[in-house]
C-alpha cells in the first residue's frame, strides 16, 4: 500500500484500448482544414483492467467518513445515507434534460418544490432557490440579493457589510464580490459579538451584517435577537451563513431570530457526500422583502436578473437532501441537532480530563474549540504536530487554526451520526497523543509516520509549482 | 433511537448525566425561549427507508422517459461506459472531504492533479484549476481574471449559451463592471461589429466554440484582433469537442474554460457537473479555485498537495480572488475517469460519431420540404434548422414516439445529435419529421 502510485499518464501504453464505442475507420464527415485539430490531446492509452485498478489503488489513499472518525469543524462531515445515492441514480432523475418540456419533468420539478417548502418550514423563510452550487455561492447569491433590495429602494449608500472578526472567510469574500466593502466586528473575550462595539459601526451606510449562529466557536449568540433589532434600526439586513444549521436543527429558526436571507448548506446538514470538494448545493432562503430578488428560472431558460449557474442548480443533490428529509421527517429533526449537541459536549469533556484546554471553557453547541498554546509554549508541540500525529493513530485531524481569533487552534465537529464507543476511542487516542507529546516532543514534528507519506513540502509546491504531468524528454 | 442517530436511549441517559444534565433541552440552555420551537417543524413525518425509496421513485417516474435525446443546448446525452459509475462510486471517493490533510487524501489529490493534466492536454493550455461549479461560473470567472485597473469591460458574444450570459452579467452585478454584448450575424459572432468594441477599456472577450446555434466561430481571427487591442482572449468550449476542434493554444487563448458534463456525467437536470479552466503560466496565479500541485516529502517520496492557496478565500477572506471553496471534486473525478477510460482513441471515436451522425442528420432533415439549415457554415454535433410548422408541433410529433425532439427556437429547431443515436433511429426521426411538416 505505501508503494507510489504512478500516474496514469506513466501507465499509459500505446495502442491499448478498450473498444467502448465503435471506431469509425474512415469518418464519412472530416472538418475543414481550418478547424482541425493540429495536435492531439495526449490521454492515457490503458485496458480496462488498467483502469479499475489504478483508481482501486488510489482510492485505498483516500479517507472518507466511511471509513472512520472525520471531525472537520463547520464541514458536518456526518454519515451519508445509501438512499440518497440510490434515489439520486434512479433513470427518471439521471435521464432528464433540463430543457425538456415542463410536461416531462414534473417529477423534478416536485423534488424542488417539496424540498423548497421544507427548507422554508426549517429556516422559518418565505422562499427558497435551489441554484447556488455551493455555501460560498449562496453567500454571494444572498449579497447581491441585500444590494438589489437597497437599490430597489433608491438606497445606494448603503456600501458596508458588517462581518464578525471569528467568521468563515468566505463570509467576506462573498461580500466583496458583491461589491461591499467589508467591516470587521470584533468579539468580545467570550467569543460572541461585541454589542459597543457593534453599535458603534451602525450607520445609514451599513447594508447589512452576516452571522453564522452558533459562531464559529460552538457558541450561540444569546444576544442575536437584540443585534437583529439593531441592525435592522440603522436600515441593514441580516444574513445567516447556514454553515452550522446542524447544531439548532428542529429547535430553533433563523428566520424567528431576525435574519432576512440565508443559506443552507445540503452537503453538511443535509446529509448529501462531500465528494471530495464538492458537488455541493447551497440553497437560498429569504423573507418576502427579498423574495423578488431570487433567480427565477423557466422552463424556457428565461431567467430573471439574478443567475447563479446555468439550468435549475445542482439537481442530484436537491434529490439526496429531499431523500434525507422524507427519511428523518419533522418529527426526527430535533434529534438531529441534540445528539450533535450531546456528541460535542462529551467529547469535549473527555478531552478536557486527558489534559487538553478548551478554546471557551463553557458549554458548547454542535462543535468546540481547544487552544493548544499552552501545550505549544511548554513542549514546543502545535496544533499541527497534534493533527499529523492523529493520522498516525487513523483518525481525521480536525480543522486546523480556525477560527483565526484562536491560537494553536483545533476544532472538532463530531456530529450525531457518531457513537459514544468512537468518542470514546477517540478520547483514548488523544490521551495517548498528550502522552507522546511530553514524552517526546520531537517526534511530534515529523508525524505522521505511517501514512503513504510524511509531510509534504509545501512551500516547494507553492513556489515551483508542477501542476501538471509532463513527459520526461 | 431515530434514522441515522446511533444512540439508544439509555446511552442518551447515560451521556447527559455524564454531563451533569437532565435532559437534551438542557443543552440549549443558550438559545433564547423567543426563539426556540416548542413543537415540531411542519415537515412530514419520517418514513421507513423502503418506504421513502418508493416514494422517490414515484417521484422519479412522473418524468418522461425518452428512449432518444436530440437535445443538447449546454446539456448532452453521451453514453455512460458503467464502469465509470463503478469506479466513482467508491466511497471513499463519494464521501471524503476537500484534502486538506495531504497525508491523508493522496487518492484524491492525485485525480485532481491527474484531472489537471487531462483539462491542459485538451485546452493546450499551461494550468487547470481543480474544476469549478460549472460551465457558466467558469466563463464569469474567467472574465475577472482578464481586468486591470484601467480595464475593466468583458465582452461576450451573442451565440454564447444565454445562461453564460445571465450568469456573467450576474457576477458584473457584483463587483460592477460593465458587460457588452457583440451582436450576432448569421449564427455566428459579427467580427465587424467586435473589432468595432475593442476599445482600450475593454478587458477581455468570451467566445463560445462552437457557439450556442452549433456553430463554429473563426476563433483565431477575432482572438488575434482581440491581441492587437490589448484584450484578453477567452474561450469557452464543449470539451468533447476538443478530441478534434484546435486547442484554445492553437488559437491564442489566454483562458479556455466550458463544462465537463459530457464526459460521464447524466445529464440529471442539469447538475451537478463541473466547469474547468486553464490558462497560461502567465496568467496562472491569477486563476481562482483550488490547485494540486506536486512535490516531495523529507523522504523524497513524490506527494500531491494543495497549492497556490494564497490566493484563497480562507487566506485572504475579502482580498481573495474569489470566494470559492469547493472545486465539484467528484464531477471533475469523473470526468477524468471518463476520458482515461476512453483514452486518445476512444474520444476521438465519440467525436468521429457525433460529427458524422449530426451531419447524416442534417442532410436527412434538409431533404424535407421546408426544412433548411438556418446559418451556413460549418458546425460540430449541433445545428438550427428552420421548419415550415410551429416547433412545438415537431416536438409533440416525436415524444409521441419516445424521442425528445431538438430545442424549439423562434420558427425553428436547435437539434443534438450524439453517437447514442443509431442510424435507424435518426431515419425513422427524419420520417416524423416529414410527417410533422406535411400535416
Amino acid at each position: 500500500m505505501s508503494e507510489a502510485v504512478l500516474l496514469s499518464y506513466e501507465k499509459s501504453v500505446p495502442g491499448r484500448y478498450s473498444e467502448v464505442i465503435p471506431r469509425l475507420d474512415s469518418p464519412s464527415w472530416q472538418l475543414p482544414q481550418k478547424w482541425r485539430r493540429q495536435k492531439p490531446p495526449a490521454l492515457p492509452e490503458l485496458s480496462e483492467i488498467d483502469v479499475d485498478r489504478h483508481y482501486t489503488e488510489l482510492a485505498h489513499r483516500a479517507y472518507g467518513v466511511n471509513c472512520g472518525f472525520y471531525p472537520l469543524g463547520s464541514c458536518t462531515m456526518k454519515y451519508n445515507p445509501a438512499i440518497n445515492e440510490a434515489a439520486a441514480a434512479l433513470p427518471g432523475f439521471v435521464g432528464a434534460h433540463p430543457l425538456a418540456p415542463a410536461h416531462a419533468v414534473q417529477g423534478c420539478r416536485a423534488v424542488m418544490e417539496e424540498l423548497s417548502a421544507d427548507l422554508c418550514q426549517i429556516t422559518g423563510m418565505d422562499a427558497f432557490n435551489l441554484q447556488p452550487a455551493a455555501g460560498a455561492h449562496g453567500e454571494l447569491l444572498g449579497m447581491l440579493c441585500v444590494k438589489a433590495y437597497h437599490e430597489s429602494r433608491g438606497d445606494s449608500g448603503r456600501v458596508r457589510m458588517l462581518v464578525p472578526d471569528s467568521a468563515h472567510g468566505t463570509n467576506p469574500a462573498s461580500a466583496a464580490m458583491a461589491g461591499f466593502t467589508v467591516v470587521n466586528v470584533p468579539s468580545r473575550a467570550d467569543g460572541c459579538v461585541d454589542l459597543d462595539a457593534l453599535e458603534a459601526l451602525m450607520g445609514n451606510d451599513v447594508a447589512g451584517m452576516m452571522m453564522t449562529n452558533p459562531n464559529t466557536l460552538g457558541l450561540f449568540e444569546k444576544d442575536i435577537c437584540k443585534i437583529s433589532r439593531m441592525v435592522h434600526a440603522s436600515g441593514g439586513l441580516m444574513y445567516y451563513d447556514g454553515a452550522n444549521l446542524n447544531a439548532i436543527l428542529g429547535e430553533a429558526r433563523p428566520g424567528d431570530m431576525g435574519f432576512d436571507v440565508t443559506h443552507v448548506n445540503l452537503h453538511k446538514t443535509f446529509s448529501t457526500p462531500h465528494g471530495g470538494g464538492g458537488p455541493g448545493s447551497g440553497p437560498v432562503g429569504v423573507k418576502q422583502l427579498l423574495a423578488p430578488f431570487l433567480p427565477v428560472v423557466t422552463s424556457a431558460g428565461e431567467t430573471g436578473k439574478l443567475q447563479m449557474k446555468a439550468f435549475h442548480g445542482n439537481f442530484g443533490i436537491l434529490v439526496r437532501a429531499l431523500t434525507y428529509l422524507r427519511a428523518l421527517g419533522g418529527d426526527h429533526l430535533r434529534a438531529v441537532s441534540e445528539h450533535a449537541v450531546l456528541n460535542a459536549n462529551y467529547l469535549m469533556k473527555r478531552l478536557k480530563e486527558v489534559g487538553f484546554t478548551p478554546a471557551k471553557d463553557v458549554a458548547c453547541m454542535h462543535e468546540f474549540v481547544l487552544t493548544l498554546e499552552e501545550i505549544h509554549d511548554r513542549y514546543g508541540v502545535s496544533a499541527l504536530d497534534v493533527a499529523k500525529a492523529l493520522i498516525d493513530y487513523g483518525i481525521h485531524p480536525p480543522t486546523m487554526y480556525f477560527p483565526m481569533i484562536v491560537h494553536e487552534a483545533l476544532m472538532f465537529e463530531p456530529t450525531e451520526t457518531e457513537t459514544r464507543e468512537t468518542l470514546d476511542h477517540v478520547a483514548d487516542i488523544l490521551a495517548r497523543v498528550m502522552e507522546d507529546l511530553k514524552a517526546n516532543p520531537e517526534a511530534m514534528h515529523t508525524a505522521p509516520h505511517t501514512a503513504v507519506i510524511g509531510r509534504p513540502y509545501e512551500v516547494k509546491a507553492a513556489r515551483t509549482p508542477v501542476l501538471r504531468w509532463k513527459p520526461e524528454t | 433511537m431515530s434514522q441515522y442517530v446511533p444512540h439508544t436511549e439509555a446511552e442518551t441517559r447515560a451521556m447527559l448525566a455524564e454531563l451533569g444534565l437532565q435532559s437534551t433541552d438542557a443543552l440549549f440552555s443558550d438559545v433564547p425561549d423567543s426563539v426556540r420551537l416548542h413543537a415540531p417543524v411542519a415537515i412530514a413525518p419520517g418514513m421507513s427507508q423502503m418506504e421513502t425509496v418508493q416514494a422517490m421513485q414515484k417521484l422519479a417516474e412522473q418524468n418522461t422517459s425518452y428512449r432518444l435525446t436530440l437535445r443538447g443546448a449546454g446539456c448532452y446525452d453521451h453514453f455512460i461506459p458503467p464502469l465509470v459509475k463503478l469506479i466513482t462510486s467508491k466511497e471513499e471517493f463519494v464521501t471524503a472531504y476537500t484534502p486538506y490533510q495531504a497525508e491523508m487524501s493522496q487518492g484524491i489529490l492525485q485525480s485532481i492533479f491527474e484531472y489537471q493534466t487531462m483539462i491542459c492536454e485538451l485546452t493546450g493550455m499551461d494550468v487547470s484549476n481543480a474544476g469549478v461549479y460549472d460551465g457558466a461560473t467558469a466563463a464569469a470567472e474567467s472574465a475577472v481574471m482578464c481586468r486591470e485597473r484601467k480595464r475593466s469591460v468583458t465582452l461576450v458574444s451573442a451565440c454564447a449559451h444565454p445562461d453564460t450570459i445571465a450568469v456573467m452579467r450576474t457576477y458584473c452585478y457584483g463587483t460592477g463592471d460593465e458587460l457588452r454584448i457583440i451582436p450576432e450575424k448569421n449564427g455566428r459572432t459579427d467580427a465587424e461589429a467586435f473589432r468595432a468594441m475593442l476599445g482600450d477599456d475593454v478587458a477581455g472577450v468570451y467566445i463560445q466554440q462552437p457557439n450556442f446555434y452549433g456553430m463554429l466561430e473563426d476563433v483565431d481571427v477575432l482572438f488575434a484582433d482581440a491581441k492587437a487591442a490589448g484584450v484578453k482572449c477567452i474561450l469557452g468550449a464543449n470539451p468533447m469537442t476538443l478530441a478534434v476542434l484546435p486547442s484554445g493554444a492553437e488559437v491564442g487563448a489566454d483562458i479556455m474554460c466550458g463544462d465537463v458534463q459530457p464526459f460521464g456525467l447524466p445529464m440529471a437536470f442539469g447538475g451537478p457537473s463541473a466547469g474547468y479552466m486553464a490558462t497560461t503560466a502567465a496568467m496562472q496565479r491569477k486563476l481562482p479555485g483550488r490547485i494540486v500541485g506536486q512535490t516531495t516529502d523529507a523522504q523524497g517520496r513524490r506527494a500531491f498537495v494543495l497549492t497556490l492557496q494564497a490566493r484563497e478565500q480562507h487566506i485572504r477572506r475579502e482580498k481573495a480572488s474569489s470566494n470559492i471553496c469547493s472545486n465539484e471534486a467528484h464531477c471533475a473525478l469523473t470526468a477524468s475517469v471518463y476520458a482515461t477510460y476512453l483514452g486518445r482513441h476512444g474520444l476521438q471515436a465519440v467525436a468521429d460519431q457525433c460529427l458524422s451522425k449530426a451531419h447524416a442528420f442534417a442532410e436527412q432533415l434538409c431533404a424535407i420540404p421546408g426544412v433548411s439549415l438556418r446559418h451556413e457554415g460549418a458546425f460540430f454535433h449541433e445545428f438550427v434548422t428552420n421548419l415550415p410548422v410551429a416547433a412545438e408541433k415537431v416536438q409533440a410529433a416525436l415524444e409521441a414516439e419516445g424521442v425528445l425532439s431538438g430545442l424549439p427556437l423562434a420558427g425553428g429547431m436547435l437539434w443534438c445529435v450524439t453517437e447514442k443515436a443509431g442510424d435507424a433511429q435518426l431515419a425513422h426521426v427524419a420520417e416524423l419529421v416529414k410527417e410533422a411538416c406535411a400535416k
